[in-house]
């Protein structure tokens, strides 16, 4: 006769990189049930429009997660561009671009690291992270910083790009498109990536959309939904197709992690091709006044902004919808009936970003 | 707001999920605003195709609002979250954590609202102190 025990899940885990405690109930190995605990690390960050101006926010929702904080900038100021109808200069919209795919990249890089150390692959681990590093060589060299590149203003951008250092961009991408492509039939076919992957953590195409997942999650389970496809920054003249993968288990979100790191270099390589010459940023002459709900897309998927303000210097509201709030109910759906081995490797194929979650 | 916020009651707020179930929308999520020491927005965010539909409900404090986790399972999440952050009550939550999603059990304060309800009893609406910038 089976035993039910509850284990509890974390919040300290040798293979979380971030504190969440899952309660989980296990029939002999089995599980049963699943139930997430998050406010380890809350840190309220939304309160802070009480005491800072929309302009020092920037740098406060830069710190809400460290792997896209140039992507929480980028949809704030798009936020108060749409609520203060700023036109955002055509070379500010190429250069977000360039940045926020640079760090999709180096996301979708520290992802695949991770996941394969999850499951006790360290060289594949060192080699994926060796790769990522010549990005955040990229960062350091473009913005001055390695992670939080602050590059936003509400209007534009405050960083250039010269001509030599695009070219300089192209080389480096080249060779690390050829070093990503040499880890790909490691990544797609070997067997203990498989052994680890198929099948475990299946999440149906209905159900991921009724979970209302977003990202590499969701698109992994089969819908082709993807925040680029609203045509924000330069969207607009760039070829973009969502990567979509059907069968929805982890196997499917690595392919879809895996190929989108591959798109992120094509797309900053359309980005560099059709940059224009021009401003970098508009004057902003008002204050924010009015409600405006803003979305883009971040590497772990949807990011949704709720930015609310009064005419004054400081915001009523700033609301931070991160998409791993909306991917940890899938957790709830992927556990139950796998065995409690799975559970590091189907936790993280949600790629977990507790940071942004407890903003 | 680009897209056009539809006000609601209190009465239809799990019959609209329903209904915007039944259309094909996605939950996004939900957003909670302060309107002053008595009231509260909570807007409800759907999306459908990569095109949003909000729905705005004002509501007291005080009130107990339906939870629309038994249409959205995904929604417990977020509404657990306003009880803790605004101190409105969900009533029938898939998984209530009695507003310890983030904070710890002795804490009685709603630290996004400018204007705190104190709760005396556990899961129990107690009388409004009105403290300003807690």
């Amino acid at each position: 006769m089976a035993s039910r025990t509850i284990i509890p899940f974390g919040p300290q885990h040798p293979v979380l990189p971030e504190p969440v405690h899952l309660k989980i109930s296990v029939d002999d190995e089995v599980i049963t049930e699943a139930i997430p605990a998050l406010g380890y690390v809350h840190r309220g960050l939304e309160k802070l429009v009480e005491i800072r101006d929309f302009n020092q926010m920037i740098q406060v929702v830069e710190r809400v997660c460290g792997i896209c904080s140039m992507i929480h900038a980028m949809v704030y100021c798009q936020g108060l561009e749409e609520m203060m109808q700023v036109e955002v200069p055509r070379r500010a919209r190429y250069l977000r671009v360039i940045w926020s795919e640079l760090h999709r990249l180096h996301s979708h890089l520290l992802w695949l690291g991770l996941f394969a150390d999850a499951f006790g692959f360290e060289s594949l681990f060192m080699q994926f992270w060796k790769i990522r590093e010549k990005v955040m060589d990229i960062d350091e060299a473009t913005t001055g910083n390695r992670i939080i590149v602050s590059v936003n203003v509400v209007g534009g951008v405050r960083r250039d790009l010269t001509p030599e250092q695009m070219r300089w961009i192209l080389s480096v991408l080249a060779d690390m498109e050829k070093e990503i492509k040499q880890l790909q039939n490691t990544i797609m076919n070997d067997y203990t990536v498989k052994k680890r992957t198929v099948g475990k953590g299946v999440v149906t195409t209905a159900q991921a959309y009724e979970l209302g997942l977003v990202g590499p999650t969701l698109r992994g389970s089969g819908v082709a939904q993807d925040t680029r496809l609203l045509k924000y920054a330069a969207f607009d003249e760039i070829d973009f197709e969502p990567v979509v993968e059907p069968d929805g288990d982890c196997y499917s979100r690595t392919k879809v992690r895996f190929r989108e790191a591959l798109q992120c270099i094509d797309l900053v390589r359309q980005a560099i091709a059709k940059i224009p010459e021009g401003e970098l940023a508009a004057k902003v002459k008002t204050r924010p006044e009015g409600e405006v709900v803003t979305r883009i897309e971040q590497p772990r998927g949807e990011l949704v902004y709720y930015l609310k303000g009064n005419g004054k210097k400081n915001l009523e509201r700033c609301r931070i919808r991160t998409p791993t709030f909306a991917n940890i109910p899938a957790l709830l759906v992927m556990l139950p009936g796998m065995y409690l081995s799975d559970v590091p490797v189907i936790v993280l194929s949600i790629d977990p970003c507790i940071s942004c979650t407890e903003r | 707001m680009r897209e056009q916020v539809i006000p609601i009651s209190l009465d239809a707020v799990v019959g609209e999920a329903g209904r915007m179930k039944a259309e094909g929308y996605r939950l996004v999520t939900l957003s909670a605003a302060e309107l002053d020491a008595e009231k509260v927005d909570i807007l409800y965010h759907y999306d459908k195709n990569l095109t949003m539909k909000h729905l705005r409900l004002t509501v007291a404090k005080d009130v107990q609002v339906p939870s629309i986790s038994s249409v959205y399972l995904a929604a417990l999440l977020v509404e657990n979250e306003i009880q803790d952050l605004f101190g409105v009550r969900f009533k029938g939550l898939a998984i209530d954590f009695n507003r310890t999603l983030y904070l710890e059990e002795e804490i009685k304060t709603t630290p996004l609202c400018r204007y705190t309800v104190s709760r005396v009893n556990k899961g129990e609406p107690a009388a409004k102190e009105a403290t300003e910038g807690s």
